[in-house]
This record gives structure tokens, C-alpha cells and sequence, in this order.
């Protein structure tokens, strides 16, 4: 497993968020995690990234246990996470975002990543935070890209976008995949991410309610009801 | 003599100085939000260790430059070493907490500072040892000094050196992003506690050299120096947009301008002899006598008077951001 974690739990003031969920992602793979706002999905991820204190009884990426590791030691290792709401540096422009991005192997070329983000090209010497939603979405995940990224965390990478531009990330995370990243994908769009992903976790108020293959959870009757928006068949 | 011209030389020399230690403020403020107090006796560190050196160097006879230089030369790593404990035993460990509770401790730490300079050199004020033969030019009816023009020269390189370190290097598009979304930059595999420590020990090297110019040009060093300059130099940052950094070049340039052009004009203001429904009542006025209310003593009152006014009219700063407009 590249990432395996084991009975996590984070604690906001005494209040539990996660409450010790087991989750494991192999090389290669595409994982998603979905469940309704609130449910801890976002607290999961910034645990994995050590931006927030947590217990577990494991907590290891290739291999090592990162419980100790400091923030910014994690990138350096190829786990990298693009945050939610995007995290991009507004008064930035595109190109040091960029820059930015690759600051955890000691700089990289931007323009390696101009080739799959055209419109990031046109846009370089631009201030981030004047760039559409959508734009500044595959500003953050681009960037994530420069560290390139072994295991790659995206947390609702489609929030707040037009349908039209929705698709045009999900293909963009396809197509990471497709290039042997693993990704372990946080979505409030099940549907998508389901179709995306090979294996799925399904959360709710801080524990895993359901864990299997895509596809038994795209066919599972509370996930369409649940998460589908599907009404109850007879 | 023109005195507008003179006193936009004179605003502009101390300006410059007041603009670099602005700039050690703003840093700081920009990167974790707290208003280092206790900057201002960094500054007086700088100017005390430099003319600690080049006060027993001065009988030796070596070029004065060269004197002048090798105080400095000590005066920094000096500074930033103070910058760099400061950060890290007093506000690092406060990361996290309420925002009263690092800025109560600057205050502490600036208290500790000063009180740590009167045990080493007492409440001797230090003079500037006569080795440098200035030498006076003269501009349509002002003067200028050779000091004078070296200090605007240092400053303004010291400025384009902080602009290109901040605008075109790794370290300050790490800087700039920290200051915007530490979190991320953590993400990004910036160590943002090293970033921050480099933040408090660019900026307290700055403020060696602007205390050694500072005391240079008005000839003494002491204890208290900070406390004022400081003030004065955190004003500026305030009236530039605190953050901000070009706005605190531009405030404090403005600010020493105010100062100077106000100090050369007050006394022509506040005389109430030119007022002729007050001069037949004022006996001193008699024959063409003065009766002067507030003097060019009271210059320091404008660097506070502009704090005051930016605080009530536009607390943002000339360049600032509105708040809440931080990514
Ligand atoms: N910083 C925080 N302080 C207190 N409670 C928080 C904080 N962040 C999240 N929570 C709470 O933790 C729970 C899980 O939140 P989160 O992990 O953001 O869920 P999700 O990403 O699935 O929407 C929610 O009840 C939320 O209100
Ligand atoms: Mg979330």
C-alpha cells in the first residue's frame, strides 16, 4: 500500500471529527472518498497532510510512518494534496504559483505543465486571484503537479464550478491517473468521482459507512439513494 | 537659504532611514500579523555596537570609511542574531495563541532589549568620533552633505536589494506566499518556520544598517533611540499600508518629508505675531518681535500626528489592501 492508514482520529476541541477510520490506497490506484459536507472528509485528508493534529494506530506513505513528519516535509517525499477551495496564491501570479508548486524538489520549470494547461500559458504572468474559478482550480492542481507528485490528494476539486468546467477537471484527474498517479480523490459529486475512481469510501459523520469497488457502490441501493439523488426503485 | 528645498533634503535623508526600518516592520506584520514592538531596539542594537567599534577603532588611523564599515560590519550579524532569537524564543512559541499575547510579548521583549542596552553601555549617549570630513554642496540656496548623500544612496540600495530579494528570488516568493496562506505554503513544502525566521532576520539586518546611518547623521547613539525611532518608523509603515512592502518605502519617504517640511514651517505657523488682531495684545510682538507657540523642537509630534490622522481616515494605508482581501 503507498498510503495505509489505520484508526484515525481528529478531534476539534474535544469534539470528534474523524472518529478511527481505516483507509489504504495501493500504488496506481484511484480512490475516492465521498460523503455529505461534514462529514470529515476534508478533516481525513489535512490529518494525512499533518496540517492538523491527529491520532492513529498507523499512518504510513511508502512505507514510512509519517505521524512525526512536519508539514512541509511530506511534499518533498512525492505526497502532495491540493487543498480545498483551491489554496492558490491570489496576489501570486500563475507562473510563481507554479514556481511554488515545485519549491519542494528545489524548483522546476513551469512550463511543463503549460503543454496540458493552455489556458495557464496565456495567463503566466497574471495575478491568480484575477483568474475564474475554474481557471484558479486547474491553477492549484497544475501546481500540485510541479512537486511531482507520487500520491496525490484532491479535495473537492469540482466544488463550486459550472457543469462544463466539472467535466473539464474529472478529465484532467483521468488523465492524471492515467499517467500513473495515484490519487486518492475527496468529491461531494459521487456520481463522478464513482465513475472516475476504481475503488470507493463512502463517509459519514466521521466513520466509513461503505468501502468497496466502484462499481458495487455505484449499484449499492443507499449510495443511490443516499449520494445518486436516485429515488427509491420498487 | 530656500527653506523648502533644504527641508525636502533634510525629509528625504531622514525618510530614507525611517523607510528601511519600515520595512522590518511590515515584513514581520505581513508574515504572521504582529507588530514587532521591539524592532526599534534592534535598530538602537545597530547603532550602538557600530559606534561601540568605531569608537575604539578611531584612534588607529585607518581610513574612515574603512571604520565606519567594520562597525557596521559588526553591527549586523549582531542584529540578526537578535532578530533571529527574538522570533525564535519569545514569538515562535507563541504561534497559534490569541493575537494580544505575542504583541504584549514584543513589548516585553522591547523592554528587555532596551534594558539589556543600558546594563552594557549605560545612559552614556555614544558620540560619532569627528573622523569624517563631510563636505557640503549646495543646490539652488540648500546645502547637502556628503553624508547625507551617502545615506540616501545606501538606502535606496538597500531598498532595491530588499525589492529584488522579495520580487525575484525563491526565498521571497516563499516569503510572499507564506504571507498570504501559510497553511498551503507548508503544502508546498515550504518550511514556513524557517521562512518566517529568515523574514525576522532580513529585516533586523536592515535595521542595523538604518541605526548606524541614523546615528551617523545626527552624531549620537543611545539606549533610548529606539523607542522614538521606532514609533516614527512604524508609523510610516502604517501610512504606507502595514504589509505592504513598497508602501513602506513610500511612507516612510513621505513621513520624513512631513516631518521636515513641518519642523521648518511650524514656527512661521504658531508665531502669533503675524496674526494682527493677536500681535497688539502680545507684548513681545512690539517692534517686530515673535511670539513663537511651538518651535521645530516639536518635529517629532508629525510622524505621530500622520499616525493618527491614517489610523482615523484611512487605516488600510496609502498602498495597503483592505482587510479580508488576503487569499
Ligand atoms: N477548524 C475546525 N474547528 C472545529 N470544527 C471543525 C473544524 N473543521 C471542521 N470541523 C467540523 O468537523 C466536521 C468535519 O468537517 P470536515 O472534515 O470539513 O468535513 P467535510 O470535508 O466532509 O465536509 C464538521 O462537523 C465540521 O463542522
Ligand atoms: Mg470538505
Amino acid at each position: 500500500m503507498l498510503l495505509d492508514v489505520k484508526h484515525l482520529e481528529v478531534h476539534y476541541r474535544g469534539i470528534a471529527a474523524v472518529k478511527g477510520i481505516d483507509l489504504a490506497v495501493a500504488a496506481g490506484e484511484l480512490v475516492c472518498l465521498i460523503g455529505a459536507n461534514g462529514a470529515g472528509k476534508t478533516s481525513t485528508l489535512k490529518a494525512i497532510c499533518r496540517l492538523i493534529p491527529s491520532q492513529a494506530s498507523a499512518m504510513a506513505y511508502a512505507g514510512r510512518d509519517i505521524r512525526r513528519s512536519a508539514v512541509h516535509e511530506l511534499p518533498r517525499t512525492g505526497l502532495v494534496m491540493v487543498p480545498e477551495g483551491r489554496g492558490i496564491f491570489a496576489q501570486l501570479t500563475v507562473q510563481e504559483n507554479l514556481a511554488m508548486g515545485a519549491y519542494a524538489r528545489g524548483g522546476g520549470d513551469p512550463e511543463s505543465q503549460y503543454a496540458a494547461f493552455p489556458r495557464l500559458k496565456e495567463r503566466r504572468h497574471q495575478i491568480a486571484g484575477t483568474l475564474s474559478g475554474g481557471e484558479q482550480q486547474m491553477l492549484a492542481i497544475a501546481r500540485a503537479l510541479m512537486g511531482e507528485p507520487k500520491l496525490l490528494l484532491l479535495d473537492e476539486p469540482s466544488m463550486g464550478l459550472a457543469p462544463m468546467m466539472v467535466e473539464k477537471i474529472f478529465e484532467i484527474v483521468r488523465d492524471i491517473a492515467a499517467r500513473g498517479v495515484t490519487i486518492l480523490l475527496v468529491e461531494q459529486n459521487a456520481r463522478l468521482a464513482l465513475q472516475a475512481a476504481s475503488r470507493g469510501y463512502v463517509m459519514e459523520s466521521g466513520s466509513i459507512a461503505l468501502a468497496g469497488s466502484a462499481r458495487e457502490l455505484l449499484d449499492d441501493r443507499r449510495v443511490k439513494e443516499a449520494y445518486l439523488g436516485e429515488a427509491r426503485s420498487a | 537659504m530656500d527653506t523648502f528645498l533644504q527641508q525636502v533634503i533634510n525629509g528625504l535623508t531622514a525618510g530614507s532611514v525611517y523607510a528601511v526600518v519600515a520595512l522590518g516592520y511590515t515584513m514581520v506584520y505581513g508574515i504572521i500579523q504582529l507588530i514587532n514592538f521591539a524592532h526599534g531596539e534592534v535598530v538602537m542594537i545597530g547603532a550602538m555596537v557600530a559606534f561601540t567599534v568605531i569608537n575604539a577603532l578611531a584612534p588607529a588611523g585607518l581610513p574612515p570609511l574603512a571604520v565606519v564599515l567594520i562597525g557596521t560590519a559588526c553591527a549586523v550579524p549582531v542584529c540578526m542574531l537578535v532578530g533571529y532569537s527574538m522570533e525564535r524564543l519569545a514569538y515562535r512559541p507563541l504561534r497559534g495563541a490569541p493575537r494580544l499575547a505575542p504583541l504584549i510579548t514584543a513589548i516585553g521583549v522591547s523592554i528587555i532589549l532596551q534594558h539589556l542596552a543600558l546594563m552594557i553601555w549605560s545612559r552614556n549617549v555614544l558620540a560619532f568620533p569627528q573622523i569624517i570630513a563631510s563636505r557640503t554642496y549646495f543646490i539652488a540656496g540648500a546645502a547637502i552633505t556628503t553624508v547625507q548623500i551617502a545615506i540616501l544612496a545606501i538606502c535606496v540600495g538597500l531598498m532595491g536589494g530588499l525589492a529584488l530579494l522579495v520580487y525575484r528570488t525563491r526565498l521571497g516568493t516563499a516569503m510572499r506566499a507564506t504571507a498570504q496562506n501559510p497553511q498551503v505554503a507548508g503544502l508546498m513544502g515550504i518550511d514556513v518556520n524557517r521562512v518566517i525566521a529568515a523574514t525576522f532576520v532580513i529585516g533586523a539586518a536592515l535595521g542595523a544598517v538604518a541605526g548606524v546611518l541614523f546615528g551617523t547623521y545626527y552624531g549620537l547613539a543611545q539606549y533610548t533611540m529606539g523607542s522614538v525611532l521606532g514609533l516614527k518608523a512604524f508609523s510610516a509603515a502604517v501610512l504606507g499600508g502595514i504589509g505592504n512592502i513598497p508602501g513602506a518605502m513610500l511612507g516612510g519617504v513621505l513621513l520624513g518629508l512631513v516631518e521636515a517640511l513641518g519642523a521648518g514651517y511650524i514656527g512661521d505657523f504658531t508665531d502669533l505675531c503675524q496674526y494682527g488682531w493677536l500681535s497688539g495684545a502680545i507684548d513681545a510682538c512690539e517692534g517686530g518681535g515673535q511670539f513663537i507657540l511651538a518651535g521645530s523642537n516639536y518635529q517629532d509630534v508629525f510622524a505621530f500626528i500622520v499616525l493618527i490622522l491614517v489610523l482615523v481616515f484611512r487605516p488600510s494605508g496609502l498602498l495597503g489592501e483592505r482587510v479580508g482581501e488576503r487569499a
